[in-house]
Formats: structure tokens, C-alpha cells, sequence
């Protein structure tokens, strides 16, 4: 009895993590995309333009429509989420990493040390990120590398701000002033001390961050400063879309709801992350 | 007070200066800023002359000095694409995305704070979080998807409302719920955690202790109380507000600054461009300054401890 008891609850508990399984299943969907796509991406098919969901041409179907060249707008979702989750996952680790060694920097060195990397981070979080990236793409290009780049640019003051909190409260603690007077250097502090004992916060951070550089990367790629044709991006795919939404709904409709749903996981799992975080403080 | 006050200010002139610093090194990212301000089409003597005429041949640190007091003269520069002042072309713009930007708020309050305000009265029950899980969904939804549902549902299907451009106040419904959504999970989860915050204090239990309804204690003191956070929130959510514009506007072909900022990408007027990227951080350095000056005064504790 006892068993199913706890079965049932154990599986509750593991339902209850359902951003976490939905935000798997993306990346997995992202991993496998060449096999799981029924068509080519970017494979055109002039004769079998802008057809509605379902439509069947020469045994293959085009299950969410097709899109203004004939794509198939299914094969195009299915890659499209490997632009988008390997675009956000190589800026968040990129601006996490320049931004945690900032902050706990700052909050370790103090000094002009601290002055310094802190103003330098009021600095750029006084320019709004969407501008800041924005501006930085029209100097750099657009392209896949300059989005990573820029994102990273845009969002590392976030990490530091974090960080330095988070080490500020235990720079003064036992165990590091310990590890100091045996004589471990900086490095040697911030990596093996500190740095294991704020990654907690740092996580649910990257998590947020990581939904919010998703949809920076599409709203780039939807405003033409992004991922550049013919590499398939939600964004990209939003924009033509909303230029054929009286005709062909479907191509704006279906790339916006994958971004929904993986902006949407990213989030509820970064706000469960803090819940939990929270209590066991 | 005064200290407080000259201290902070301080703080924001280091923070323009800082952005005015940035923005002149973005700007030689590429090494070649004239690039940035020709036509694709221009030979190499176009952009010899263009340099010289610029002054873009001389010193780097002598260019970023004349940089530095055309912006305390408030001097944007000339656009060569359109040929006219910066700041009159921004002027142009300036009222649409106020306009654009006011019913986003109007929509972000007027939804947002009774959704917060009924998450905190009702924590821990079904309905508070169902109410949770809505505003984390706003949070999540890409504007430019919303607002492209929107034009599909609202314009192009039931036609009730236009699904693009300005003139009437129909023509603001859709962009302004498009921006304000974000705002209002913003909104929604600082009033909740403000009433929280105060439905825990003594004074609450008193008053329920005296048989004080809930409605009362909401309009008497609960709105009051919370009213704090949600000031200081409002000046980060204007800068929020005209970043969003960027794409809100480009989505219903809204003629304000953000539509503004795309074109000009497009047409490589990087002038203006980087007129509007100053005139954001100026505008969220001048919000925030005002927050925290608000904040003093609305709530003489902060004085006391001397931080905001």
C-alpha cells in the first residue's frame, strides 16, 4: 500500500517538475532535428507554396503547412529550435562566465577593484539591452557568431551583479578567511570556495537568462539583425510570416508557439529553481 | 538629503558619461566608423571625403573628446541619409511612442496590480496560483508573436480593430496590450509580494483582530503601503517600455522611435541610430534617479539608513 502511497506521490512530484521535462524534450527535439524533421529545411517546392496544414503532395505532407517558398514549416520549427537553444545556451554561458568572474571580483578584491567592475556594470545596465544589442549588431553585422557575441555584451552585468552579492556575504566567512590564511591564492579562493557556494542563485539566474536570451535572439532575428537565411530561426520565420498572416497563418502562428514554449519552460523552471532555493536557505 | 541627493546625481553623471564613453567605442567596433555612415554604394574617394569632412581622420582621442562636448551641448549630429538634424527627425517620432508607451502602462496597471493584488489575498489557494501561472505566461510571450496572434484574431479574422498603423484610438489597442503584457506580469508579481509583505505586519492583524473587513483594509491601508515598490518599479518599466517599443512598433507599423531605430538600421543612418540608443539610456539613468529621490521622499525611513 505504502508503495503506491508514495509512487503517487513521487510522481507528483516529478509532474510538478513539468517545465523541466517540456524544456528536454525541446533540446532533445533540437539535438535530433535532422531525424526528426520529415522534410529538409530548407528544401523549396515552388509548386507547393503557402499550402494549409495537412496538405499532401507526392506522399509527403506537410503537416503545418508550407511556408512562402515552399518549406515545410514542421522541418522548419524542428531546426529552427537548434538555432535558438544552441544561440542562447553558448550567450548565457559566455556572458555567465565573463559576468560571475566580474562579481566575484569585485566582491572578493573589494578596493577601486570593486569600484571600478561595479560602476562599469551600473554603465551598461543603464543602457536598455535591447538597444545596446541593437546598436552593436549594426556596427558588427548581424550573423550567428556577432548574436552570441552581442548577447553576451548585453547581459554579463546581470551575472555580476549576482555574483558580487552572493560573494560579498560569504567572502567574510570562516571557512574562506581559513582557506586564506593557509595561504591559497585569489584563484585558488574563487574557484574552490566561492564559487561552489553561489552557484546556486547563479543557476536560477542563467535559467531566466537563459528564456530572455531565446527570445532576444528571435526578436533580433525577427527584426533582420539576427541568424541570417536561409538558417532556419523562429524569429526570422515570425517576420515573414506576419507579412502573409491575412493569407497563410500558419507560418507566424507555429514558430511562435515553439518560442512560447520554450521561453515558457525556461521560466517556470527558473521561478520553481527559486522556490526551492528560497526554502533551503 | 542634500548629501543623498548630490550623491546620487554624481552617481547618474558618471553613468551618461560612462554611456556616452560606450557608445563611442561601440561605434569602433569595426575599426572604421565611416563605414557605418556611407552608402554601400560609395566608392573609395566618397569615403576618403567622408572621413576628412568628419573629422574622422584625426586621433582617436581627439575625436572622442569632440564627441564628449557635442553631447554636453546636447548636439546629436546631422543624418546623412535623410539630411536633416537628428534631433528633429527624433522629435518627429518622440509622440507616438509616448503615446504608444502610455497605454502600455495604462494596460500593465490597470490589469496588472489587481492581479497581484488578488494573488497576495488569496495565497496558497488554486486560484492564486492559476493566476500565477497566467502572469508567468504573459512574462514568457514574445511581443512580436502576441501582437502577430493579435492582428490575426482581432484584424484579420472578427476585424474589429486594424491590424496596423496610427490615427485613431482603435489603432492603439492592439500595441499598447502587446507591450503592457510584460509590464503587467512586472506589476502583478511586485504588488503581490508588496501585500504580502504587509498583510504579515502587526498592524493588519490588529485591524482584523478589531473586525476590520478585507475591503476596507485593502482601500485604507494595503494600497497605500505597497504603493512604494510599485512607484520605484514604474521608472525601471519606462525604460523597459521604449525598448520593447522597438519591436511593438516595427510588429504594427507604428511610426515612433522603435520603427524609427529599424529603418534607420536599414537604411545604415547610424547616426540615428545611436541618437536613439543615448536618448534610451539617458531616459532609464533619468528614471532611475527619480526613483530613488521619489522613494526618499514618499518613504522617510530610506533617509534614515541613508541607502535607497
Amino acid at each position: 500500500m505504502s508503495a503506491a502511497v508514495s509512487l503517487r506521490a513521487r510522481s507528483a512530484r516529478a509532474l510538478s517538475w513539468w517545465p523541466a521535462w517540456l524544456l528536454g524534450l525541446l533540446v532533445l527535439a533540437a539535438i535530433f532535428a535532422p531525424w526528426l524533421a520529415p522534410m529538409d529545411p530548407d528544401r523549396q517546392n515552388l509548386l507547393a507554396r503557402l499550402k494549409d496544414p495537412g496538405f499532401e503532395t507526392r506522399g509527403a505532407t506537410y503537416w503545418l503547412g508550407s511556408d512562402e517558398l515552399g518549406r515545410d514549416v514542421l522541418s522548419r520549427v524542428i531546426h529552427g529550435a537548434r538555432v535558438s537553444i544552441s544561440v542562447a545556451v553558448l550567450s548565457v554561458l559566455l556572458s555567465g562566465a565573463v559576468g560571475v568572474a566580474v562579481g566575484m571580483l569585485a566582491g572578493y578584491l573589494r578596493g577601486w577593484v570593486e569600484t571600478v567592475l561595479m560602476r562599469l556594470v551600473d554603465i551598461f545596465l543603464s543602457i536598455p539591452a535591447i538597444l545596446l544589442a541593437i546598436i552593436t549588431v549594426a556596427v558588427l553585422g548581424p550573423g550567428f557568431v556577432n548574436v552570441i557575441l552581442v548577447l553576451a555584451l548585453t547581459r554579463w552585468p546581470r551575472y555580476a551583479r549576482v555574483a558580487y552579492g552572493q560573494t560579498l556575504a560569504i567572502a567574510d566567512r570562516p571557512f574562506v578567511r581559513l582557506s586564506r590564511a593557509m595561504g591559497a591564492g585569489t584563484p585558488r579562493v574563487l574557484w574552490q570556495h566561492i564559487l561552489p557556494n553561489i552557484a546556486g542563485p547563479l543557476l536560477v539566474v542563467a535559467t531566466l537568462e537563459f528564456g530572455l536570451m531565446v527570445l532576444f535572439e528571435a526578436g533580433l532575428s525577427f527584426l533582420g539583425l539576427g541568424v541570417q537565411p536561409p538558417m532556419a530561426s523562429w524569429g526570422a520565420m515570425l517576420s515573414v510570416g506576419r507579412n502573409y498572416i491575412a493569407t497563410a497563418w500558419w507560418i507566424a502562428t507555429f514558430p511562435g508557439l515553439a518560442l512560447f514554449l520554450l521561453v515558457l519552460s525556461a521560466n517556470m523552471l527558473g521561478d520553481r529553481m527559486g522556490d526551492v532555493i528560497g526554502k533551503g536557505r | 538629503m542634500l548629501r543623498f541627493l548630490l550623491q546620487r546625481g554624481g552617481q547618474a553623471l558618471v553613468a551618461v558619461f560612462g554611456v556616452v564613453t560606450l557608445v563611442f567605442f561601440i561605434q569602433r567596433l569595426t575599426g572604421d566608423p565611416v563605414l557605418l555612415l556611407v552608402p554601400e554604394t560609395a566608392t573609395e574617394q566618397d569615403i576618403e571625403a567622408m572621413r576628412v569632412s568628419l573629422g574622422l581622420d584625426r586621433p582617436l582621442g581627439v575625436q572622442y573628446v569632440e564627441f564628449l562636448f557635442d553631447m554636453l551641448r546636447l548636439d546629436l549630429g546631422r543624418s546623412f541619409v535623410q539630411n536633416a538634424q537628428v534631433w528633429d527627425i527624433l522629435l518627429s517620432r518622440i509622440p507616438q511612442t509616448l503615446q504608444l508607451a502610455a497605454g502600455a502602462l495604462v494596460v500593465a496597471l490597470l490589469i496588472g496590480l489587481p492581479l497581484g493584488l488578488i494573488m497576495a489575498l488569496t495565497r496558497g489557494r488554486a486560484i492564486s496560483r492559476a493566476i500565477m501561472g497566467l502572469v508567468l505566461a504573459f512574462q514568457s510571450l514574445p511581443t512580436f508573436w502576441s501582437g502577430i496572434m493579435m492582428i490575426l484574431v482581432f484584424g484579420v479574422w472578427l476585424k474589429w480593430l486594424p491590424p496596423s498603423g496610427t490615427g485613431t484610438l482603435a489603432h492603439l489597442v492592439m500595441p499598447s496590450i502587446a507591450l503592457g503584457l510584460l509590464s503587467l506580469a512586472t506589476y502583478a508579481r511586485i504588488m503581490r509580494s508588496a501585500v504580502i509583505d504587509e498583510l504579515g505586519k502587526d498592524y493588519v492583524r490588529s485591524a482584523r483582530a478589531r473586525g476590520v473587513t478585507t475591503g476596507r483594509l485593502v482601500r485604507r491601508h494595503l494600497l497605500r503601503n505597497s504603493s512604494i515598490p510599485v512607484i520605484s518599479i514604474t521608472a525601471l518599466e519606462l525604460s523597459q517600455l521604449l525598448a520593447g517599443a522597438v519591436i511593438v512598433e516595427t510588429v504594427f507599423a507604428w511610426p515612433g522611435l522603435g520603427l524609427l531605430t529599424v529603418q534607420s538600421i536599414a537604411s545604415r543612418d547610424f547616426m540615428v541610430v545611436q541618437a536613439v540608443v543615448l536618448l534610451g539610456a539617458f531616459v532609464t539613468i533619468a528614471a532611475n534617479l527619480a526613483a530613488d529621490i521619489l522613494y526618499t521622499v514618499v518613504d522617510p525611513r530610506v533617509r534614515l539608513t541613508g541607502k535607497a
